[in-house]
């Protein structure tokens, strides 16, 4: 734009404090959302799980609240909430909720009927059962459910750069840049968000190796 | 609640119904971008995913697109083509071209990976049938493989349209216009009801979006298959 280079190299070195610290912002919005969404989704998953019926109930709301697009949720809250951690927050949580709770079902619903009666068998409380036999089991499915939620969140804390210049983490720079015609901002806030999503897909998918390395024994072995 | 009354008298007034910035010609811009991104999306996808799913070939291309996909956040994909697009076009590609290729990205992946899923998931005995009654490749794909596996294509080119129409919102902030720009004038103008008429506006559509391709795909699924999913 206007005849600049793509990327002005003294911009970015001028500012790699501020970048830094909206690094840090972008992780900090996800990882709250992330963390309090999964606390929220295994509730429910839980209660989804015990009482069978009020599932397809929880896919149709969560469906449907999915279809709102965030860009509208954030902007609604805002009139609601007013301008505090909250408005950004809410939206952020309610969309893992939908992309938790579908995992974390399966997840458990993938554990073989004849293993749990195995547990059973071998004199398993049903609390034992749960921690040593089903949790385990379900946990490929619940890491999957983690890096979907983990990379989505990543990319709509840049959308909460909408409610102003004290939101968005690296969304910040894709609009400011936007405004000013300032395409090297742009490139910094875009890329740096899509990297940040990758390093976390990447992050969890260690994750899953280490908490289930039988899995991957299982492929080597054939 | 005050939110409500506002938003029931901005949207009340006729005076937004009519004109460049009224409702109408905003939702017709909706429409037609969101349109335009899922024709364009379907033209290259569904064949490519069909043809995939029939030969087997490059199935690995679908798996990384689809995983790919997750990680591309629209509202950094609709900034990152500012500068490249207002390269071809200062005034279009600073407002229009940006939201367009963002959505025409965001709507191609669920269409070719269910193009591509439907068509591999068809059973094998009866394709290997229909080839031992002398079918033709293109016959079996067209006559055996592509009504079987119809359920599959409209699930994905639903979930695209759905979220083309929903994301495209997003476009307001990029000098689009749309449904979502009253959205950000409520924002910028601290009007609420215009602000809520905005919202409400964009998940009605989106809602009933939704709506019609169900009752859409109701229609196209052929008696047998649907007798099977009942039973």
């Amino acid at each position: 734009m206007n005849g600049e280079p793509l990327i002005r190299w003294d911009w970015l070195f001028a500012h790699l404090g501020p970048i830094a610290d909206r690094v840090g912002q972008h992780l900090y919005l996800a990882a709250i959302a992330v963390s309090v969404g999964f606390a929220i989704s295994f509730v429910l998953a839980a209660i989804s799980i015990r009482r069978r019926k009020l599932y397809p109930f929880v896919t149709v709301l969560a469906t449907a609240a999915y279809t709102i697009p965030s860009f509208a949720m954030f902007a609604a809250l805002v009139a609601i909430t007013g301008l505090s951690v909250f408005t950004a927050e809410i939206p952020l949580v309610l969309y893992t909720i939908v992309l938790f709770v579908p995992n974390i079902v399966a997840g458990f619903d993938s554990v073989p009927w004849d293993v749990l009666d195995a547990a059973d068998g071998m004199g398993y409380t049903r609390g034992q059962r749960w921690w040593r036999v089903e949790l385990p089991l379900a946990v490929p499915l619940v890491v999957a459910g983690l890096r979907l939620a983990s990379v989505s969140t990543i990319g709509l804390v840049t959308v909460s750069a909408i409610l102003g210049d004290s939101f968005g983490g690296l969304g910040y720079y894709i609009l400011d840049g936007y405004h000013r015609h300032f395409t090297t901002e742009i490139l910094v806030g875009g890329l740096l968000s899509i990297g940040l999503a990758v390093i976390a897909d990447l992050g969890f998918v260690l994750l899953q190796r280490l908490l289930t390395p039988w899995a991957a024994r299982r492929t080597v072995g054939g | 609640m005050d939110l409500i009354g506002a938003t029931a008298a901005w949207l009340s007034d006729p005076a937004h119904w009519q004109g460049a910035n009224g409702i109408p010609s905003r939702l017709l811009e909706h429409l037609a971008l969101s349109g335009v991104s899922l024709l364009l999306a379907a033209l290259v996808a569904l064949p490519l995913g069909l043809w995939i799913g029939h030969s087997g070939r490059f199935s690995w291309l679908v798996v990384t697109s689809a995983n790919a996909w997750r990680a591309l956040p629209s509202f950094a994909v609709i900034g990152l083509l500012v500068p490249f697009t207002t390269v071809l076009d200062a005034n279009l590609g600073f407002t229009l071209y940006p939201t367009l290729v963002a959505m025409i990205v965001l709507a191609g992946p669920p269409i070719l990976v269910n193009a591509y899923q439907g068509i591999a998931d068809v059973d094998a005995d009866l394709v290997e049938a229909a080839r031992a009654m002398g079918m033709k490749e293109r016959q079996i794909l067209v006559g055996v493989e592509i009504p079987i596996a119809l359920p599959v294509l409209a699930t994905g080119i639903r979930s695209a349209a759905v979220q083309v129409i929903a994301t495209a919102t997003l476009g307001a902030a990029f000098g689009f216009g749309g449904l979502g720009r009253f959205i950000v004038l409520g924002d910028a103008n601290q009007d609420n009801g215009e602000l809520f008429g905005g919202v409400v506006l964009v998940a009605a559509l989106a809602l009933t979006t939704l709506a019609l391709f169900l009752v859409l795909e109701r229609r196209l699924v052929s008696a047998g298959l649907a007798r099977r999913a009942a039973g």
